[in-house]
């Protein structure tokens, strides 16, 4: 292979796994804190796109304050569906929220389905975002050098929001103990609720994101994404947030290279990403970065 | 006993609603139903929805057939094939377990035409493709038929004007690996192909992707150092339209060819520039009537839609009238002898052109090459078989 080829390779790599990385960060906030896979994050990521199209497409609006707005709504959203969905099943077996969550996401997807139609609708271009860049015999789309900063901004406003503010203290003790922390008069609806509030404002983050990349929406496009970033969040350590952008790239870099070197098996591509998953839960069920647990029985 | 008179009145209000159904019942039985079998959600939608259009528009015109002096209303049962192979078969198994339709018009998509083949001839109702190119749609199954040409012609068609007009020398082809429309129409391209160059090597790459896949600057960005001089992508328009929308962005000149799946406006919303120039077959042009039916095609179509058919339309408008044409040939609502009317189509007229069926159950038809050109499908030719 040429160096250029390679660095090719590279570049698409990391522009992947960067969108992966983004949006696995909301997923496993979500699980570090409140111990509940929420299986609707990928269809709130498909909101988000959709919110963002909406704003720019049907109410004209320049693209930044669309930006916004849909961030907002989705984290709006997420809240709202942790309201209706999982708060009434908090004190229920974990498995009832996760059936819920399932529920939720199938929901969704099929609201979707009524509301904006089944036909995909296409992303509008952002001059700022879908310029071709070209570094010698690279090329990338300037979106793509804009989502690896997204994504550790994203990280680095996390980790800060969770350990070095107070809302973070109280999130990191709803975490340990949920009754513990209502004992020492912690409002746990409200953490929860800024929880899944910031969560889906990732997520969102993650949607608009992807649709600048792929500029093609419809109300299953969060399906794929939002299991290859589970994958990534486990393979990271589920709940370690850093452990999820370490997941998101080495799956990223995994699926272009398979394509790469491998192409006979590039019809494995997403079947790849499953075998990895089950590779990690037999030798390393914490993830790459997460810490084994001891359960007291 | 408020609370047991309360259950009597319920009971008595449903025992109402039943009683007053079962006329209603009675009254239904002059109804032929025809099964629409459709994508009308996922990757596929788009084209599921043009086929939808298209039939619509004919029940608009021809809402009855009269069989042995009755008059029989139709009445279209639409079963959503969600573009998954799984929930077709889930999708055919409704339409003939639970609709009881007399016949299915259907898929956009050869695979999932197929997923629900077996099914039909199972149930013995007979099956009607639009626009399902692959072979093994109407091969060694009795039961389904197709109103479009196949794809072994229309690879023929596209490697011819791969060498004639673009002056190929070689070509890579990109194909969607789940998709037997896809790898059957890639195998006829590339044969017919390296037949016209005389090079058996002509073919320098067949990269695959997956259904669903958005990324595919792997496969472009080895594309891109074979330097080929025409690159053929047969697949839906929604990858399709991604795949040359990245191949531009990695620098890659060469012009891309495509097959029938391309025409669905959603193939240039998403590409935009980046398809311009893009060539593919296609079943039929606005501007190049084929018979008299097609000028009525075209303006009824404008009337209630608003907007130019695309070439699939027009073959959901066919299959509804070749439905009518059989049963009224059969003079009979039994699916058995409505399919023995189907397979002794001959001579029938369409706004697509005439279909003759041959025993495979197959017309042969032939093919218009469509560029994309200042964002529209602009008619270049026609090819006759």
């Amino acid at each position: 292979m040429e160096l250029s080829t390679f660095f090719q390779q590279l570049a698409n790599a990391l522009s992947l796994g960067s969108l992966y990385a983004l949006i696995a960060i909301g997923y496993t906030m979500v699980y570090g804190i409140l111990r509940l896979i929420n299986f609707a994050h990928g269809d709130v990521f498909m909101l988000g796109a959709y919110f963002a199209f909406y704003a720019i497409s049907a109410l004209a609006m320049p693209w930044w304050i669309a930006f916004v707005v849909a961030l907002g709504l989705t984290a709006l959203f997420g809240i709202g569906l942790e309201r209706a969905a999982y708060r009434p099943l908090r004190d229920s077996p974990k498995i009832s929220v996760m059936i819920s969550a399932i529920g939720a996401s199938f929901l969704i997807q099929n609201l979707g389905v009524v509301i904006f139609g089944g036909r995909p609708k296409s992303f509008p271009s952002i001059a700022l975002f879908d310029t071709v860049v070209h570094f010698g015999p690279v090329s990338v789309l300037s979106v793509s050098l804009f989502i690896p900063v997204v994504t550790f901004l994203s990280l680095a406003g996390l980790l800060w929001i969770v350990n070095k503010t107070k809302t973070g203290l109280a999130m990191r003790a709803v975490s340990t103990d949920l009754d513990a922390a209502r004992l020492m008069a912690i409002d746990v609806n409200k953490i929860v609720s800024i929880t899944f509030g910031i969560g889906s404002l990732l997520a969102a983050l993650g949607g608009i994101m992807w649709t600048m990349r792929y500029p093609q929406l419809n109300p299953l496009m969060g399906v794929m994404p939002g299991l290859k970033c589970f994958i990534a969040a486990v393979i990271g350590g589920i709940g370690n947030i850093g452990g999820a952008v370490l997941g998101g790239f080495l799956l990223g870099m995994m699926e272009i290279l398979i394509v790469a070197f491998l192409p006979e098996l590039t019809g494995y591509r997403d079947a790849f990403a499953f075998v990895m998953l089950i590779i990690v839960l037999l030798v390393k069920p914490a993830g790459l970065l997460g810490k084994a647990q001891a359960v007291k029985v | 006993m408020k609370r047991i008179l309360g259950i009597i009145a319920i009971a008595l209000a449903i025992a109402l609603l039943f009683g007053c159904a079962k006329p209603a019942d009675k009254a239904a039985s002059t109804v032929i139903k025809f099964g629409v079998f459709e994508p009308l959600t996922g990757a596929n939608a788009a084209g599921g929805a043009e086929e939808l259009d298209g039939i619509r528009l004919a029940q608009g015109l021809y809402p009855t057939v009269t069989v042995g002096g009755k008059v029989y209303t139709i009445e279209l049962a639409i079963a959503d094939n969600k573009s998954d192979k799984v929930e077709a078969a889930n999708a055919g198994q409704r339409l003939v377990d639970s609709d009881k339709v007399t016949l299915v018009l259907g898929s956009w998509g050869s695979s999932l035409s197929m997923a629900a083949g077996p099914i039909f001839e199972a149930a013995k109702i007979p099956a009607i493709a639009l626009s399902a190119t692959n072979v093994l749609v109407t091969k060694d199954n009795p039961y389904y038929f197709r109103v479009c040409f196949l794809d072994p012609f229309q690879g023929t068609v596209m490697a011819n004007y791969a060498f004639k007009n673009v002056q190929a020398k070689n070509a890579v082809i990109i194909r969607e690996v789940t998709n037997d429309y896809s790898v059957g129409l890639a195998k006829f391209f590339a044969d017919s192909f390296k037949g016209l160059t005389g090079n058996p090597d002509a073919i320098l790459a067949e990269l695959n992707y997956q259904t669903n896949d958005q990324d595919f600057s792997a496969q472009l960005t080895r594309v891109k150092t074979l330097k080929p001089d025409v690159i053929f992508a047969p697949g839906n328009y929604t990858e399709s339209a991604l795949i040359i929308k990245q191949a531009r962005e990695l620098g890659i000149t060469a012009p891309f060819l495509g097959g029938d799946t391309w025409e669905i406006n959603e193939f240039i919303q998403v590409g935009r520039q980046a398809v311009e120039g893009a060539v593919m077959s296609a079943f039929f042009d606005n501007d190049a009537p084929l018979t008299p039916l097609s000028g009525v095609f075209v303006t009824e179509y404008q009337k209630k839609y608003g907007k130019l058919p695309s070439g699939t339309a027009v073959l959901g408008f066919d299959g509804y009238l070749l439905a009518i044409d059989a049963i009224k040939r059969a003079d009979s609502i039994d699916p058995i002898k409505i399919r023995d009317a189907i397979a002794a189509t001959k001579g029938f007229e369409g706004a697509a052109g005439v279909v003759n069926l041959d025993v495979n159950g197959d017309p042969i038809k032939s093919a218009v090459i469509k560029e994309v050109k200042d964002g529209k499908f602009v008619y270049k030719t026609t090819v006759a078989p």
